[in-house]
């Protein structure tokens, strides 16, 4: 197959997943738990993604002051706790960032 | 709330993303044209795919002539937990016509369904009507900066240094979205959950960490929940 018949399959196979539960919606009858399940999708697929970008180095797990993902993100868990910034909570963690690296 | 308003709104929420984006276009720009996928079909994947680690795989993928069958197998797997942005947004897209849906579906990333959530929640609770365009906004910021960072890869062949860290931009921008939005014990429970099964889990392929990560969040949140409801 030519790279833009794959292209149009794996287009395809991404469409549907985005589309599935939207394209559903009304046509089934949630079930009580599944309804219970949504509100923490946010929280849930979004810290997720960012654990692991802050706790791992090379695929270990990376706590020392030379992690500096790490802190700066931490830095950044409170600064949008305390503030709710966005921009706020982006600049203080770059700037911790840069700092611990020696920029 | 008018409908360009809320669509500036999510345009404005997912512009601190496309810093964190823009790196990573630009590198699948150039290793799509190294693993020999012609200029023209890595730009248009861009748009027919439109998910940036799909799009590295496929192009890897490409590059070594893996069978079709594996390679659509690995993007549904890696894509996976978007069907659960899927049922978090549907039933605020329940009243739309077909065609609003099929392009909001279309336009569903993480980047896109993270900027807009916390206001797509808020709106929910005063005017609902008009929630899709800041769904809409924030998913066309992000497509349109996905295709201009792609093109500078494939144009330019130009790299953004590495040694910037500006892909850091992604994980700070997440924090400053669900920081706010863990309200109760439950969430924190849901995102420590979270947090912990995605480190564990990391060195699956396919990116399954993540997603089972996320239903470990979903699961200790509900029980959590109901344990003190």
């Amino acid at each position: 197959m030519t790279i833009w018949g794959l292209m149009l399959v794996c287009g395809m196979i991404t469409f549907v997943i985005r589309y599935s539960f939207i394209a559903a919606e009304g046509h089934f009858q949630p079930s009580p738990w599944f309804v219970r399940l949504l509100p923490f999708v946010p929280v849930a697929a979004l810290t997720a993604l960012v654990a692991p970008e802050l706790l791992l180095v090379d695929g270990g797990i990376a706590l020392g002051i030379g992690n500096a993902r790490l802190w700066a993100g931490l830095v950044a868990i409170v600064a949008a706790a305390l503030w709710r910034n966005t921009v706020l909570t982006i600049g203080l963690g770059f700037a911790v960032f840069y700092l611990l690296r020696g920029v | 709330m008018r409908a360009g308003a809320r669509f500036a709104l999510g345009l404005r929420a997912v512009l601190p993303l496309l810093l964190g984006v823009a790196p990573f276009g630009v590198i699948y720009g150039v290793v799509a044209l190294q693993s020999g996928i012609p200029a023209l079909a890595a730009m248009a994947m861009s748009s027919i795919v439109f998910a940036g680690s799909a799009q590295f795989l496929l192009a890897q993928l490409a590059g070594v002539g893996a069978p079709v069958l594996l390679s659509a197998g690995a993007v549904g797997l890696i894509n996976l937990r978007h069907a659960l942005y899927s049922a978090s947004v549907a039933p605020m897209l329940a009243h739309l016509p077909r065609r609003w849906k099929l392009l909001l579906a279309y336009l569903l990333t993480d980047e896109a369904y993270a900027a807009a959530i916390p206001h797509l929640i808020s709106a929910r609770k005063d005017d609902a009507s008009a929630a899709h365009w800041i769904l809409l906004g924030s998913g066309f910021g992000l497509w349109a900066g996905w295709q201009v960072a792609t093109l500078a890869g494939v144009v330019l062949g130009a790299q953004l240094p590495a040694g910037l860290g500006l892909d850091f931009a992604l994980p700070l921008t997440f924090i400053a979205i669900v920081v706010p939005m863990i309200a109760s014990r439950a969430m924190l429970a849901a995102a420590l959950a979270a947090a912990a099964t995605a480190v564990l889990l990391a060195g699956l392929p396919y990116k399954l960490g993540l997603f089972l990560a996320a239903l470990a969040g979903l699961a200790v949140g509900a029980l959590w929940s109901r344990e003190s409801a």
